[in-house]
């Protein structure tokens, strides 16, 4: 009548332990076949590879500044705007909402982040860009013509694309990621702290600023870095309306640039083998190591607070 | 200090905390509404995007876009073989990343939970999930493609598998973890092998939430372009080879969109519409689900 | 801490300087006892005592969590079941345990009872049927569920949900039965029905229950063991125990006037 499997328990386990080394297993491959594809690039160029402008195909000169700075400068201009919004979203839904309404604006917000980024970037081309052009960019370019230092950045041809526009779609994508970490962790400050503020005569606003977001602050932080990496690996939003220039000639959101994204979109499909491609490679090897750090900050942040959350109660 | 003085410095002292409480209270209301346009700029956009989606895209979609292949610029056609292979490699991502990313959430909720593998997998993983979905694509360009010299449906699907696989594994743990230890006791108590008390007790217990997690996953893939780019590729023409370039939704729409033809516009605005449709009605479907079991 | 009282007949479990730590914590001290066959012994003592902690090393329970352990012997059938070297699973097959909560898996009633019985053994169609209609009419369900074997076993009321996992429990045929509190979740009505069900059952089945309700204790039991903060303080008949305890805290406990 007895008969017992610890034969099949211990199958059982192995495979779900193989599952979990894949996954490592994944992140390690990525690192090493990236490495291997772009060092015809790294031989060459080194570290220097990061701070030179030419990019020819043609005489096969490459470096990757020009994207690199396109990347970062759409990321810092999607923060810009992103941060302040989604904080505004998040103090929203937690403090301001009436119950009823706190599911349907949350899962508006979250549906924000479900559109597919091709949705965005099509959109951005043909939609938005146009009336940022005549709305946003001419105006700002009448009004800050002539200034010294500022005019540079709103000089350019003001239809639409470049990193301005880049930025801004970029914001919007990201939004909701922010604002719903920050949702998440505004709501697991322990309520006999706030009522210990509102106990003493605090309005909304101060209970807020005082006492979640010094004990949220972690997560806060974290939820700005998981908003950064998804920034920075944005592809099809920014590939739309970025440009595709690759020269870095004036310090103007309006001009047409490039990220690394961008580049890898329009130009690795055929590029020819070699130091091209070497060079491709090379750019998503420095976007995999940034997201890399960038993710891993987030998640160090936010695993931060967990733990003082645990220990505050 | 006489009454008269006591009441005379106690009305100044009034005043002073009214004024003060009259700022505070300006700057609540003022930091409130700040929050509140906050949220009308956030949903301004979904309204924005999801109307000009509609407003385009319903009017180039007919039966002949469901029906016909693409076509070369300046004719008519459809989007029926963009359709399909988007179908055929989503499909086939989803059945071969979710036993995969099952198997792993198992591991993590069930064995040696607090172990270092698990504590290291779920760090890498919950990079992998928001990790640029175009180095995927350059990753597997690297592995397959280079090997076999040829872009194929097969590469696109190992590229949409290893996006799916982070997503199912973050949602299975969670799920798995929200099963009392009372329900695994009593399968055991009762003599169940590991093995068992996990697929028949405790996977079955959260499979509202596992189910939910597979849907998420295959509305984040049925909309990636970039992994497709250069795995995939593109086909103008109808291919059910998994071994030759695939024609795919979003690559097509990709190549569309930024073209200046307009009746390549015009269906890569129907292309946009069935994607966005797709999506957030997995999405919805996702939520009900949710919603039913809880 | 040795106490004993009258067990006549031949014990079916015997615990020998049982020692249980959780991590540090050293939760059972040096426990010895023996629980006679076919009859019902209840372990009784207020919240943290360790009852609970000893009714599961009678079947192994404790070795799901790493940082619990047990030193010392535990005596069923000849065999020392903490050192046997055999499948645990074999012994949890002749040991059923019912828990605090009612735990009903996520299928039909007739599943949840199948589910034990088809682990061990391959009984046709029939005979499975069989023995479902024979575990629920012993733990008093059959009359209510007949009739929807199919539903889910989350759909019955919480006193019926408990009898379902008595009934799951009872359906392997164990050699004995481990109830913790197991009316605890109830409301009173449910509770006497099974304070019934556990009188009866002992005519098949060695059973030992836990629980913090006192009276309980009285009214289902045969022997009784009253713990403390770990220790044995006394064993005896419940008779015994409850009208002439021969120690002072079991008197102070069973008197209410501690814990």
């Amino acid at each position: 009548m007895a008969r017992s499997d610890p034969l099949a328990d211990r199958l059982f386990g192995w495979l779900a332990k193989a599952a979990a080394l894949l996954t490592l297993g994944l992140l390690i491959a990525i690192l090493v076949s990236l490495t291997i594809s772009a060092w015809p690039a790294i031989d060459k160029y080194g570290l220097g590879f990061l701070t030179r402008t030419t990019w020819d195909p043609v005489k096969q000169d490459f470096g990757g500044l020009v994207m690199i700075y396109g990347t970062l400068m759409t990321s810092f201009i999607a923060l810009l705007i992103a941060v302040p919004v989604s904080f505004g979203i998040a103090l929203f839904l937690t403090e301001l909402a009436p119950a009823w309404l706190k599911r349907p604006l949350g899962t508006a917000i979250e549906l924000l982040a479900a559109i597919p980024s091709i949705v965005y970037g099509m959109w951005g081309l043909l939609v938005f860009s146009p009336v940022l052009a005549t709305y946003v960019q001419q105006p700002l370019q009448a009004v800050f013509a002539g200034v010294p230092y500022m005019g540079a950045f709103f000089s350019g041809p003001p239809v639409g694309i470049g990193i301005l526009s880049a930025g801004i779609i970029l914001a919007i994508m990201i939004i909701p990621f922010i604002a719903a970490v920050m949702r998440d962790v505004f709501d697991v400050t322990p309520t006999l702290l706030k009522e210990s503020a509102y106990g003493l005569g605090a309005t909304t606003w101060e209970v807020v600023w005082t006492v979640v977001l010094p004990y949220t602050k972690a997560g806060v932080v974290g939820g700005i870095m998981l908003g950064l990496g998804r920034a920075i690996g944005e592809t099809m939003a920014v590939t739309f309306v970025i440009g595709n220039f690759n020269q870095l000639d004036s310090l103007s959101l309006f001009q047409a640039a490039n990220s690394i994204t961008s580049a890898l979109a329009n130009e690795f499909a055929e590029a020819g083998q070699g130091l091209h491609q070497a060079s491709l490679m090379y750019l998503g090897l420095v976007l995999f190591f940034i997201t890399f750090i960038v993710l891993s900050l987030s998640k160090i942040l936010l695993s931060q607070l967990k733990k003082n959350e645990g220990g505050q109660t | 200090m006489s009454r008269g003085e006591l009441l005379l410095s106690s009305t100044a002292s009034e005043q002073a905390r009214l004024a003060r409480y009259t700022q505070r209270k300006f700057v609540n209301r003022l930091a409130l509404t700040l929050s509140l346009l906050a949220m009308a700029f956030g949903l301004f956009w979904l309204a924005w995007i999801l109307f000009e989606t509609v407003r385009l895209g319903v009017g180039g979609l007919n039966l002949a876009t469901l029906t016909q292949m693409t076509p070369p610029p300046n004719d008519a056609g459809g989007l029926a073989n963009a359709i399909y292979g988007s179908f055929l490699m989503v499909l086939l991502a989803t059945l071969v990343g979710t036993p995969i990313g099952i198997m792993a959430g198992i591991y993590l909720a069930e064995f040696d939970s607090q172990g270092w593998l698990a504590q290291v997998t779920r760090f890498v993983n919950d990079i992998l999930l928001s990790a640029p979905s175009i180095v995927i694509g350059l990753f597997v360009y690297a592995v397959v493609v280079t090997r076999f010299k040829s872009f194929s449906g097969y590469a696109g699907v190992m590229a949409l598998a290893l996006i799916v696989i982070p997503v199912v594994i973050r949602t299975t743990e969670n799920m798995l973890q929200l099963v009392p230890a009372g329900l695994r006791e009593a399968a055991y108590a009762l003599g169940a092998p590991k093995w068992k008390v996990i697929l028949s007790i405790t996977l079955r217990a959260s499979r509202a939430g596992v189910l939910t997690g597979i849907l998420l996953a295959v509305a984040r893939i049925a909309g990636e372009t970039a992994p497709l780019l250069f795995t995939a590729l593109s086909n103008q023409f109808w291919s059910s080879s998994l071994s030759e370039p695939m024609a795919s939704l979003p690559v097509t729409i990709f190549k569309f969109a930024m073209s200046p033809y307009e009746n390549w516009q015009k269906l890569a605005w129907a292309g946009v519409f069935l994607i966005t449709l797709a999506v957030l009605g997995l999405n919805i479907l996702a939520r009900v689900l949710t919603r039913s079991k809880t | 801490m040795n106490a004993t009282s009258a067990t006549p007949a031949a014990p079916k479990i015997s615990v020998r300087n049982l020692d249980f730590f959780y991590g540090k914590f050293h939760a059972l001290k040096n426990i010895n006892l023996e629980i006679p066959e076919k009859k019902v012994t209840a372990f009784i003592g207020p919240s943290g005592c360790g009852k609970s902690t000893l009714l599961r090393v009678f079947n192994r329970m404790f070795e799901l969590y790493p940082e619990q352990r047990a030193e010392g012997e535990v005596w069923l059938d000849g065999e020392n079941l903490l050192i046997s070297k055999k499948d645990v699973a074999l012994l949890r097959a002749r040991v059923g345990m019912v828990f605090q909560k009612p735990t009903p898996f996520p299928m039909s009633i007739f599943d949840n009872i199948a589910f034990g019985v088809k682990l061990f053994e391959s009984p046709g169609t029939t005979d499975l049927e069989e023995r479902v209609e024979w575990a629920l009419r012993k733990a008093a369900l059959w009359g209510e569920v007949k009739d929807k074997l199919k539903q889910s076993g989350a759909s019955l009321s919480g006193g019926q949900q408990q009898r379902l996992c008595i009934a799951r429990g009872i359906a392997i045929k164990p050699e004995i039965l481990l109830l913790d509190e197991p009316c605890s979740a109830l409301d009173p009505i449910s509770t006497a029905k099974i304070e019934e069900l556990i009188v009866e059952l002992k005519s098949d089945y060695t059973v030992v229950i836990v629980t913090h309700n006192m009276q309980q204790a009285a009214r289902c039991s045969d022997l009784t063991a009253y713990m403390y903060l770990g220790d044995l303080i006394e064993f005896g008949t419940t008779e015994q125990m409850f009208f002439q305890p021969t120690r002072k805290e079991t008197e102070d406990y069973i008197t209410g006037r501690f814990g």
